[in-house]
């Protein structure tokens, strides 16, 4: 199993200790709802070492990263970081990601663990034609990320970058506790939030300083659990589960990230032909009326007759309420539409609710 | 930490026997392993159950898993308490967090589950794993 460069200071705190997709990463430490409060309340310190991240270099780095992503990456100036795709010809997901623009002719894509090595393979496998060079630097890098309300004046102290002065997604280089990487404001969670990378071979001293410098204003360590009841309540979505190779980026409900007049892109046609026809499904947001925990892969029945499957499902802890996604006929997506969960021998009444479940600020 | 008056099971349900009857409920390793627990579902009192029956679900914020009766015997009560505050089993599971009382169809069965110290060496067993 791999592990993080931070897997010896989760056992020292008490984490109990999962495989994730081939890594050993921490599920939770105190528990998911007291982790899950934290951030929304304070902030809470994730590892995600095991995020994977590729760096695209050359003279057409641009051009290439245009074709591989629907989102429009020549909108990005360096210092910039969005939200993207790498997307199949069929206008289905590879993986969503986030691409940092380092410079004109360098670009940091960083995707999911689960997919890191695939993405890589997908990514080196389409260059062909393009002037570039693609490297695989999951293996150097280790990745932080601090989330929550008190995310900025816990971090300031630690750092020499400008943080008040960064906004959303946006990036700077810069130390962390003496550690040198490069944060940018982005995260996983709904919240306000940094996330903090570094190749250092020992960047141990960055968790321990940041869980030292929060001890008083409540910041927690974070594990997988929370992170995935965090994402889930700001509706944001998770591969394997949400968007996966069979599922279209406007049927995800992500016509946000698709730039239509920026030129070519893997499965533009579908997704032009997909926008003027309209899509049959859409991943919509529910949440349970009746108690239960609505789980992956639960049937999901609307007058009677199953349409679906649960796709994300959890207990929401801040919310305090049961919430999911499914891929609903797009007839059956106004909110307030009456459905059924299917749970174990039972079937629960649960309506659609607008997304995202959960809003900073909002509520 | 595992009460010596209390019987055991491979599945971490744990037995009070008083007299004809017997509370039941999880061990503290069972809710550790479950972590924050969300709901409680219940079979109504009067429900009849074999050994190795389930008598209850535990929803936890990550999983779900059944309650099984330890022996063979007949709800008479359960903890009304946890309809409200399913997370005392995670508070107290070897107290305020009991499930159900059973009136148990042969007491000698009791004899079939494990003592404190027994449990304790077979969890010793399941986290060297």
């Amino acid at each position: 199993m791999k592990t993080t460069r931070f897997n010896a200071l989760h056992k020292k705190l008490g984490a109990k200790m999962i495989e994730f997709f081939g890594w050993e990463m921490p599920v939770e430490y105190k528990g998911i709802v007291d982790e899950h409060l934290a951030v929304r309340t304070r902030a809470g310190l994730f590892d995600v070492s095991h995020m994977g991240e590729i760096l695209v270099t050359g003279r057409q780095a641009l051009a290439f990263v245009q074709h591989l992503t629907p989102n429009d990456a020549g909108r990005l100036a360096p210092g910039q970081v969005q939200y993207t795709a790498l997307t199949t010809p069929a206008g289905t997901f590879v993986d969503d990601m986030l691409v940092y623009c380092i410079g004109p002719e360098e670009y940091f894509l960083v995707v999911n663990a689960s997919n890191a090595d695939k993405d890589f393979a997908w990514v080196v496998g389409h260059q062909s034609g393009f002037e570039v060079k693609v490297e695989n630097q999951s293996d150097a890098y280790s990745q932080l990320a601090l989330q929550g309300p008190l995310a900025q004046d816990v971090l300031q102290p630690l750092t020499d970058v400008d943080l008040a002065g960064m906004k959303s997604f946006h990036w700077a280089t810069g130390s962390v506790a003496g550690i040198a990487g490069l944060v940018s404001r982005t995260g996983y969670t709904g919240e306000d939030g940094f996330e903090v990378y570094t190749t250092s071979p020992n960047p141990g001293p960055m968790w321990e300083g940041i869980l030292a410098r929060g001890a008083a204003a409540g910041v927690l360590p974070i594990g997988l659990g929370a992170r995935d009841t965090l994402r889930l309540e700001a509706k944001l979505a998770l591969y394997g589960n949400d968007i996966s190779d069979q599922t279209t980026v406007l049927e995800a409900d992500l016509k946000w990230i698709v730039k239509f007049q920026k030129g070519e892109f893997l499965g533009k046609a579908v997704l032009e032909k997909q926008l003027v026809e309209g899509v049959k499904r859409r991943l919509t947001g529910f949440e349970l009326v009746d108690r239960g925990i609505a789980r992956p892969h639960y049937p999901v029945f609307i007058g009677g007759r199953q349409v679906s499957e649960v796709a994300s499902g959890t207990f929401a802890p801040y919310l305090k309420k049961s919430i999911g996604l499914a891929y609903l006929p797009v007839e059956q997506t106004a909110v307030g539409t009456e459905i059924e969960v299917g749970i174990r021998d039972k079937r629960v009444k649960a309506k659609v609710v607008p997304t995202p479940f959960y809003k900073r600020g909002g509520k | 930490m595992y009460p010596n008056e209390f019987r055991y099971t491979k599945d971490h349900e744990w037995l009070k026997l008083e007299g004809g009857e017997a509370l039941v409920g999880v061990t503290d390793f069972a809710q550790h392993q479950l972590g924050d627990i969300i709901y409680v579902d219940l079979k109504p009192v009067g429900t009849k159950l074999g050994a190795h029956q389930p008598l209850a679900t535990i929803e936890s914020v990550k999983s779900v898993s059944d309650v099984f009766s330890p022996v063979a015997g007949e709800i008479i009560a359960v903890n009304d308490e946890l309809a409200q505050t399913a997370d005392i089993i995670n508070k107290d599971p070897h107290g305020k967090g009991w499930i159900a009382r059973l009136r148990v169809g042969n007491t000698q069965d009791v004899a079939g589950l494990m003592k404190a110290a027994d449990y304790e060496k077979y969890l010793e067993g399941l986290e060297e794993h």
